[in-house]
């Protein structure tokens, strides 16, 4: 059970990923995209899920159980080579249903002062 | 620039998914949770068979849906918001070709700004739920 004092607080990223054209590329190809010139809308998963991992497991949450429930992306601008995104996650609702802890993480992906992209993850974590 | 009616359907498209699909979309999302290669592993967590990644699926509707607003406004075109719920999982068995169905239909279409209902079908069971884009042109 996630302690409910850490919904609300949001943990500020403290290193930025490097976004490279390799790693775009890879990314839109694996996925059928042919435009490489800014990374498809979905990109923004390969930074925020890995943060929110690393702090829902830091809360106690067993990440083996997880199914993604829900995404939603808020695309300020596309994400381009040369980036260099921190991610600051929030932990914006928690709550348990039938057994299922249900968790809502916030990442905003955040270069220099400017925000890229925001994404909420729904995660279900099985009883 | 193109203006559509509410309700317009767009032209599906098929996508095929498949083990080495998977394998290729964890190394490039650095998602490697075994559910989506390993039988064994996911079938042990009580899954069918080997499912793919929600975000797999999510990424063919938005490489749909960046096609749909190139073909629709040129290179300029973005999509400044996308969202799906994931419903049913696309269980993914060895050699072979599972087929997804992606399509859109026009919501409403204000200025430069259109927003689309998504569909992603497989087995003629939607694995996605209250899909959207909203796309600026």
């Amino acid at each position: 059970m996630l302690n409910p004092d850490l919904v609300g607080r949001t943990v500020a990223g403290t290193t930025a990923t490097l976004i490279t054209q390799e790693s775009i590329t890879a990314f839109a190809h694996s996925l059928g995209e042919e435009n490489v010139s800014f990374a498809p809308p979905t990109f923004a998963i390969t930074i925020s899920l890995e943060q929110s991992q690393a702090l829902l497991q830091s809360s106690g949450l067993d990440w083996n159980r997880v199914v993604h429930g829900d995404q939603r992306f808020e695309i300020h601008r596309p994400i381009v080579a040369g980036d260099q995104l921190r991610c600051d996650c929030t932990i914006e609702s928690a709550r348990v249903v039938a057994g299922n802890e249900i968790v809502t993480v916030r990442c905003d992906l955040i270069s220099g002062e400017e925000l890229v992209v925001s994404s909420w993850s729904t995660l279900v974590f099985r009883a | 620039m193109s203006k559509f009616e509410v309700g317009h359907q767009f032209a599906p498209k098929s996508y095929l998914i498949n083990r080495a699909a998977l394998v290729t979309y964890a190394d490039a999302s650095g998602d490697h949770n075994p559910i989506h290669q390993d039988e064994a592993f996911a079938v042990s967590v009580g899954l069918p068979n080997v499912i793919a990644h929600g975000m797999y699926t999510m990424g063919l509707v938005g490489e749909y849906v960046g096609a749909l607003a190139r073909e629709t406004a040129g290179t300029s075109a973005r999509v400044r918001e996308f969202s799906a719920r994931f419903t049913k999982p696309v269980v993914v068995p060895a050699n072979t070709d599972v087929e997804l169905i992606v399509s859109a239909s026009v919501v409403e279409m204000s200025g430069s700004e259109l927003r689309l209902e998504l569909s992603a079908v497989c087995d003629g069971v939607k694995v996605l739920g209250m899909a959207k884009a909203l796309v600026v042109l």
